[in-house]
């Protein structure tokens, strides 16, 4: 059983709302001074939903990344978790690019790689929030896929996914190879242990550039874009919140719940 | 070469009807066509819907496609993709509509790359800028502490729309229109997916979607048992229990019960975020609300920043109370 795991180095979505800021003018987010990228929450949970098949009946789990100037603790954390390889597609031409040049890159990638069962993406990235790029790589491939999956088993030469839905899940079977984007509800991502951080040090990254994918710079990151980015601004809070006082906990609730009668809400 | 022109919805069925979220793009997708001077169309693409078309027509459209056929009574990737692609290729509309729904979110996607054109999932404002006549799609992101403003020159332009965003027109029964039959055309082989079960998570009393009070617990109830208090006062309200994120993580409550970016949009008249520090996430589920209530022992949490009333104070000393005090007036 090979599977790929698509992974994304985010700005920390965890970072305090007020150390978020927005450089308007380049239509970019500043990095919160202080606050580490880490991966993408959701990407965590797809590389989780690898390692439970690979514990369950073996098999390689390849890790591939794309950006610049990388951070080897955030990308090889997928490795100190029970990951085997890693690739990253590492180099300035990847940056800025939107669904489309990211999906095609990591489409190429994946073609590069080879010899694959399943390929998992988080359902959606904790920084742009879209929700595309899985999609996007199934369809350049031309794989079945199965969105928001809460549980992945394989037997048979096929996967059986739970995918999350409105009012609970549906059990879904897809023949292989197959994308499949993973959802918080699968459950939290182990930690790495000492062990699989030692291990991962051992292991060097295999890095790729344009070239070796076989794509022109003009086909990737900002280059390759089909959507512009007109602006990006922060919303603006109102922050008139009105705080209900007491002499103790007990007489604010009471006193909130009067509150909440004046204001016709009850 | 014959040109894009008008606006196309993809109209969801829920139940046997056009499901809201179909509704509120119906609305909104007649606004953008008047202010285009062009047409208004509904695709309804499932199994035994030729008769909903009336429904569409009330909620504004013009025309409407009915693609009926027995393999798209289930909603699967390969077989609604391969017909979207069919009828959009068919129609060509300048803007497509789909429902950021958990089809929206499968269906968009692909169909976008599939004809070669691009997607903005979750916006919640569209416009026409009235220089370009290009759509302007406005959608949160880094978890809603920003919103992007995005274009395309690439045809169709295709939008999902997070629910609860658009207000639906009032629907007029008397409002008629073109029915088009589209073929289906679907080969079985070419669906690779099957469905084996389909699980309901039964939660008990009034939908979240659909209260008008939801009292909403985070990370600091602390446990299942806790969240019996917030049912007692949704109880009292005749309201929903909601949740963040790690509640549902940790199994305190089930996962249908998340309000957030990942989770359930609700808009209720009154919203209790108890314990609650309310990340950007989480305030995407619920920001369309105009009374939030917060009450939380960190009088920094950013739930204070977006609640119109709040208590700083430890929940399991304010919450009884506020049920108490509650319980009394309402028996008044």
């Amino acid at each position: 059983m090979n599977i790929i795991v698509c992974v994304k180095q985010v700005i920390d979505p965890e970072a305090p709302p007020s150390s978020f800021r927005v450089d308007e003018a380049g239509k970019k987010v500043a990095p919160p001074s202080g606050v580490p990228p880490v991966l993408s929450p959701f990407d965590e949970n797809a590389v989780e939903a690898a390692l439970r098949i690979k514990d369950a009946q073996g098999g390689k789990i390849t890790v591939l990344s794309m950006g610049a100037n990388l951070l080897r603790e955030v990308v090889k954390k997928p490795l100190s978790m029970g990951a085997d390889e890693l690739v990253l597609l590492e180099d300035e031409a990847f940056t800025g690019g939107d669904s489309w040049s990211n999906a095609q890159a990591l489409a190429m990638a994946i073609k590069k790689i080879g010899e694959y069962d399943l390929v998992f993406c988080g359902r959606q990235a904790a920084d742009w929030d879209d929700g595309q790029v899985g999609l996007g790589i199934a369809e350049m491939l031309g794989l079945p896929s199965v969105t928001l999956a809460r549980k992945i088993e394989v037997a048979d030469g096929k996967a059986r996914v739970e995918q999350v839905t409105a009012d609970g899940y549906e059990v879904i079977e897809v023949s292989l190879p197959a994308l499949i984007t993973v959802s918080n509800e699968l459950g939290e991502a182990r930690y790495p242990t000492i062990k699989g951080i030692m291990a991962a040090k051992k292991i060097e990254p295999v890095v790729w550039k344009p070239a070796d994918i076989g794509l022109e710079p003009d086909q990737i990151g900002a280059a390759g874009r089909k959507m512009n980015l007109e602006k990006l601004y922060q919303p603006v809070h109102e922050g008139k919140c009105e705080l209900i006082e007491g002499e103790s906990p007990e007489e604010a609730g009471a006193n909130l719940a009067l509150k909440l009668r004046e204001a016709k809400l009850l | 070469m014959p040109e894009y022109r008008g606006v196309m919805v993809h109209a969801e069925v829920a139940e046997g009807k056009l499901a809201a979220i179909a509704t509120e793009l119906l609305g909104c997708g007649r606004r953008l066509a008047d202010e285009l001077g062009e047409e208004l169309s509904a695709v309804i693409a499932g199994g035994g819907v030729s008769g909903l078309a009336r429904e569409a027509f009330a909620f504004g459209a013009d025309k409407v496609y009915i693609v009926d056929d027995v393999l798209l009574k289930d909603y699967q990737t390969d077989a609604h993709v391969t017909v979207m692609e069919k009828v959009v290729r068919q129609v060509m509309p300048r803007i497509l509509l789909i429902g950021q729904t958990s089809i929206g979110r499968d269906l968009a996607p692909r169909l976008a790359f599939r004809l070669e054109t691009t997607a903005t999932m979750d916006c919640i404002e569209l416009a026409i800028d009235p220089g370009s006549k290009l759509l302007l799609r406005t959608k949160p992101v880094f978890g809603g502490n920003a919103r992007a403003v995005y274009t395309s020159e690439l045809n169709p332009q295709i939008a999902t729309v997070r629910t609860k965003a658009m207000t639906p027109l009032a629907p007029d029964t008397s409002r008629k229109g073109e029915v088009v039959t589209v073929e289906a055309g679907l080969a079985p082989s070419i669906i690779r997916t099957r469905i084996l079960e389909k699980v309901k998570q039964e939660v008990e009393g009034i939908s979240l979607e659909a209260a008008d009070v939801v009292i909403s617990g985070g990370r600091g109830i602390g446990s299942a048992e806790g969240f019996e208090q917030l049912e007692e006062l949704a109880g009292l309200l005749k309201g929903a229990v909601g949740a963040s994120r790690p509640p549902c993580d940790n199994s305190w409550v089930p996962d249908v019960l998340q309000v957030g970016l990942t989770g359930k949009i609700v808009a209720p008249d009154l919203y209790i975020a108890v314990a609650l520090s309310g990340s950007s996430q989480h305030m995407a589920g619920c920001s369309g609300c105009k009374n939030i209530v917060a009450i939380n022992k960190d009088p920094e949490a950013n739930i204070f920043r977006e609640a119109r009333f709040g208590v700083v104070g430890d929940w399991k000393k304010v919450l009884p109370a506020l049920t108490a005090k509650v319980r009394e007036l309402l028996a008044e």
